[in-house]
């Protein structure tokens, strides 16, 4: 599926809610199936700063494309939630539509100004963090 | 206008707040975010355009009608923000465009002419990282030392090691006056008059204390007093450096420019009197025209009336939050203005605003710019809800829902 077909399908998941705070409470539910972060990923080279929880992500290149991982820690539900979303879009994508990708999903999810706002300690710098994986890989 | 002890009419006073008056995310609005910055009342909304709509003009030089209006208002507003803090003289209020600005202007004019290498600047555990990093700064530039006044885990300052730390090379304590993280209302004249036994001067961060105590620079005896216009109900950008006049008479100028001069020549220049030496440049004409109308508002309301109202949402919020299992109030000291941090069991403090925020109820979350107060507590961050005076215990009821919702949604 390409980054479109996958955002889509998300798009499609939260539509079936009419209200926010169901849409928040299946974030927060994909957030508790997230699988644990392989330790070796977890290091300072990872920690993605700006977010107010404490996040990581790592990436390593497979075939012509990218495998990400991430992770929040423990209490941060929603920022796992929002991590597995942005896992499962650009997951195993070219590096380069990585790179180019519009995330408009993230705003449909009801979940634009977390994503977008730094000053909110948002998750904008792991949005960014992939892109430049993706860059680098071009 | 005088202070009149009686019950506020919070409905009415609401009406005066239009942007209370709305639905976020499908709910009512509950602002609860009131330590970041409060409201402004339509009085202050109307000073603001009626200043735009008949007198602006550049002040102080002018030779017109406008420019004598608009000047005659601007220092009107030092006229009123005097009796507000109860300063001696009018030449000691020093308009700047903040508590931050205040603080950094004291640090550089002050701090480099008259601090030395070795000589020490004390700050305590709660400062926000605006009364940190300006010391900090001059600390690196002039070979300073910074010390520390410690807290026990309710949020009170432990003056006994303050006591201690207090020696013939203590030049400067700046300490805040009330806790923005924790809403402590610390014993500033006893600080202050610690400090002044050896010899040093104090500044005292005013931002969060400004519109829930009574002010009196006399009496707190503080060299300097700073405060921000727009957690007064009044505009942004705009805010107040208080000093002794013979202080500021020998500290230097902290800025150059336009206003802060006598006469320029390429070879000299020499200096405007108080309070314009520190003005520099074309001010914040407006906002100081407005928040003279911020300090009528409050007049008319009474401080006391408003106090005291705040004072019944802390004890009401503090009682029906500690009510519910897994949440623990972060700051439980003997005096506080209404303010209640707290922490929930397993929930990330981020989390909790999302969800508050959806359900309408806008509180601060994260580490409320006291980094080193919360390492000290042991925490990353916590959630703050921080009341005004249009704020009711319908509200609270509404937060304690919402915190219940979300401890729901997160087990």
């Amino acid at each position: 599926m390409t980054i479109n077909e996958k955002q889509d399908e998300i798009i499609e998941e939260f539509d079936l809610f009419d209200d926010q705070l169901d849409k928040t409470q299946y974030i927060i539910d994909l957030g508790k199936k997230l699988p644990p972060m392989p330790e070796k990923y977890v290091t300072d080279e990872n920690r993605i700063m700006g977010c107010q929880s404490k996040v990581w992500l790592g990436a390593e290149p497979k075939d012509d494309a990218i495998h990400f991982y991430g992770d929040a820690e423990p209490t941060a539900q929603i920022s796992k939630g929002l991590i597995s979303l942005l896992i499962r879009v650009l997951q195993d994508q070219k590096p380069e539509d990585i790179a180019n990708a519009d995330l408009y999903f993230i705003d449909r999810v009801g979940m634009g100004s977390l994503v977008t706002s730094r000053r909110a300690g948002g998750l904008a710098a792991m949005v960014q963090r992939m892109k430049e994986h993706g860059r680098q890989h071009a | 206008m005088q202070s009149v002890l009686a019950p506020i009419d919070i409905q009415r006073v609401r009406q005066d707040f239009p942007i209370l008056d709305q639905m976020v995310n499908g709910k009512q609005l509950v602002y609860f975010d009131n330590a970041a910055t409060n409201q402004k009342p339509i009085p202050v909304l109307n000073a603001l355009a009626h200043y735009y709509e008949h007198d602006n003009a550049n002040i102080h030089r002018g030779i017109h009608t406008l420019a004598e209006r608009a000047t005659q208002d601007f220092e009107a507003s030092r006229q009123k923000i005097k009796s507000f803090l109860n300063a001696e003289h009018i030449e000691e209020v020093i308009f700047t465009y903040g508590t931050t600005d205040g603080i950094n202007l004291v640090a550089q004019s002050y701090g480099r002419k008259f601090l030395n290498a070795g000589d020490e600047i004390i700050i305590s555990t709660l400062e926000h990282h605006s009364n940190i990093v300006p010391w900090q700064m001059l600390c690196e530039e002039r070979g300073c030392v910074l010390r520390i006044i410690p807290i026990d885990n309710n949020g009170d300052l432990l003056l006994d090691e303050y006591e201690k730390l207090l020696s013939e090379r203590t030049k400067l304590v700046a300490c805040v006056h009330v806790s923005n993280a924790l809403g402590t209302i610390n014993p500033i004249k006893t600080i202050i008059d610690m400090a002044h036994r050896v010899g040093a001067v104090v500044l005292v961060d005013g931002a969060q204390a400004s519109s829930h105590i009574e002010l009196d620079v006399q009496a707190m005896d503080c060299d300097f007093y700073v405060l921000s216009a727009h957690k007064l109900y009044g505009p942004t950008g705009m805010g107040v450096l208080y000093g002794k006049r013979d202080i500021l008479n020998a500290m230097p100028p902290y800025r150059g420019g336009g206003e802060m001069i006598k006469e320029v020549t390429f070879e000299k220049t020499t200096y405007n009197d108080l309070p314009y030496k520190f003005e520099a440049g074309t001010p914040n004409i407006a906002d100081v025209v407005a928040v003279r109308t911020a300090l009528e508002y409050m007049e008319s309301l009474g401080k006391e009336n408003i106090a005291q109202h705040e004072h019944e949402l802390l004890l009401y919020a503090t009682e029906q939050l500690s009510d519910i299992r897994g949440l623990r109030i972060v700051g439980q000291a003997k005096e506080k203005i209404g303010v209640v941090s707290f922490v929930l069991d397993g929930i990330h403090h981020q989390d909790t605003g999302v969800i508050l925020d959806q359900l309408g109820i806008a509180v601060r979350t994260g580490h409320h710019c006291t980094q080193p107060l919360m390492s000290r507590l042991g925490l990353a961050g916590t959630t703050r809800a921080s009341f005004a005076v249009y704020n009711t215990k319908d509200e609270i009821d509404r937060l304690v829902q919402g915190v219940l919702r979300v401890q729901k949604m997160m087990a």
